[in-house]
């Protein structure tokens, strides 16, 4: 390493069109499998706090699963696993359209879900029930209760774990590029075997990713700092 | 499930051990190996970014603060070609997989289990480093016979979390070929062609067997230490670290 930095050389040619998709692709697919994590996990945090026993056990399953398996393994399940399931047709159309960035999506979602609905729950258990017995007691419905007395103190618990998260989905999605998805990642090792600038190319991606993170964190504390109940 | 059951027969040892004795010493073993390893020379390096997260004085806080926010924002893929770069340029000569992902590991770990031990530390009350200090101990005392030893101990379960952190981040060991578990699956499935739904299903399979008996084990801890804080005198008792929040791929 005794030459200096040359960042032009991410200005060359065709690498700031790379770079730009795969940035945009990593966003996409964050963002994407942000959603469905969110959703996901909302809904197996309700089912695992519902009155079904059966229900709770097949989301506990579905948590431990998703917790206790490196998500690389959960990615190539779906990638490489479930299309040879399929039915013939159906196998051809994903060789055909490239089904990375929907498997991708789908792995990394249903896996984040699982921590998702685990902070969720932590933060509805933390509120003790006289809470939602005494808003009861007062005479309001379960649901009012629940919106206006138990949900509110619920997510500002609920919420360092689901920031911390976040930025956890955000990182995970660079696994992607091991079945071919062309994100940050992916573009940035493909750069660096054409131009052999690896300083360069390695730091400009390593700072992005850094920004991004840094962005989430931000926002989150921005709305912990907001909704925090001020000290009497 | 007969197919699960003739490729565990078929190919059981190989994702074991790998080709060993034949061959490098691969498989599970390579993954437990590079995680135990991982964590073991990990712990001293996060006690000391610990100590300098909480340190009163800002040339040792800052660097430290900066790692931790650097390992926490950057996917541990990046760090893996960072090393894989620079330290053979480093030390001037090339370095295995294994010890790739290894330097990897303890660094990404170090941050990780720093804030482990931070909120250790700072979970404690107040109370007992002003006790400590007005009995005429100095900080270092402080720290050494009075914090850490409490701190370290409410820890436990959220060190066994990291731990399974770490056994599910050596998976990531396959994009630089370093010849552990999902390697050996990888192989197991280039080999056989037809089956990969099985073949990652068994993967899966003992990843998960590993990792879920370590989590049961961390449960297992945080309610020894929850009972025991129940039952001893209860004005000082300090928060346990809550485990099973593996913070990293």
């Amino acid at each position: 390493m005794h030459t200096t930095l040359d960042f032009s050389l991410l200005l060359h040619g065709e690498y700031p069109r790379w770079l730009l998709r795969g940035i945009l692709t990593m966003l996409t697919l964050a963002a994407s499998s942000w959603v469905l994590a969110v959703t996901m996990g909302t809904v197996l945090a309700v089912v695992r706090m519902g009155s079904s026993r059966v229900a709770q056990a097949v989301v506990a399953v579905y948590v431990e699963y998703h917790q206790n398996v490196p998500l690389l393994v959960q990615i190539f399940l779906w990638y490489f696993g479930i299309p040879a399931l399929l039915p013939e047709a159906l196998q051809q159309w994903f060789n055909a359209q490239g089904g990375e960035f929907l498997f991708a999506f789908i792995a990394v979602g249903l896996a984040m879900a699982a921590y998702i609905s685990e902070d969720l729950r932590g933060g509805i258990r933390s509120i003790p029930k006289s809470q939602l017995e005494a808003a009861r007691a007062l005479g309001m419905g379960y649901l009012q209760a629940s919106r206006l007395v138990v949900l509110p103190q619920a997510a500002r618990i609920a919420l360092p774990p689901l920031i911390n998260h976040s930025v956890l989905l955000f990182k995970n999605t660079s696994l992607a590029m091991t079945i071919g998805v062309a994100e940050l990642t992916y573009v940035t090792r493909e750069i660096e075997s054409q131009a052999f600038r690896t300083v360069e190319v390695y730091l400009f991606a390593t700072v992005v990713y850094l920004c991004i993170s840094m962005l989430i964190m931000a926002a989150g504390s921005a709305l912990e700092t907001r909704y925090r109940i001020k000290d009497r | 499930m007969d197919d699960i059951l003739s490729i565990l027969r078929d190919n059981g040892v190989l994702l074991l051990i790998g080709q060993y004795p034949h061959g490098p010493l691969g498989g599970l073993a390579i993954t437990f190996l590079l995680s135990v390893l991982g964590i073991a020379l990990a712990f001293p390096l996060s006690l000391a970014i610990a100590l300098a997260r909480v340190s009163p004085l800002a040339w040792l806080r800052w660097p430290a603060t900066v790692l931790v926010y650097v390992v926490r924002g950057v996917p541990l893929i990046m760090f893996i070609f960072w090393v894989y770069f620079f330290v053979p340029i480093l030390i001037g000569q090339t370095v295995s997989g294994f010890t790739t992902m290894l330097v990897t590991l303890v660094i990404y770990q170090a941050a990780y289990l720093a804030e482990v031990v931070r909120a250790g530390i700072e979970g404690l009350p107040k109370g007992q480093t002003e006790a400590a200090r007005s009995v005429g101990l100095s900080y270092a005392q402080t720290m050494r016979k009075v914090i850490l030893p409490q701190a370290l101990y409410n820890m436990v379960p959220a060190m066994i979390g990291q731990f399974v952190a770490t056994i599910k981040e050596t998976s990531l060991g396959y994009v630089i070929s370093v010849n552990e578990l999902t390697f050996a699956g990888n192989q197991i499935n280039s080999n056989l062609l037809t089956k990969p739904f099985e073949v990652y299903l068994i993967l899966a399979g003992i990843y998960f067997i590993l990792c879920f008996s370590l989590t049961q084990l961390a449960r297992h801890f945080e309610r020894r230490i929850a009972n025991r804080r129940a039952g001893a005198t209860a004005p000082t008792a300090a928060q346990p670290v809550p485990a099973l929040v593996p913070v990293t791929e």
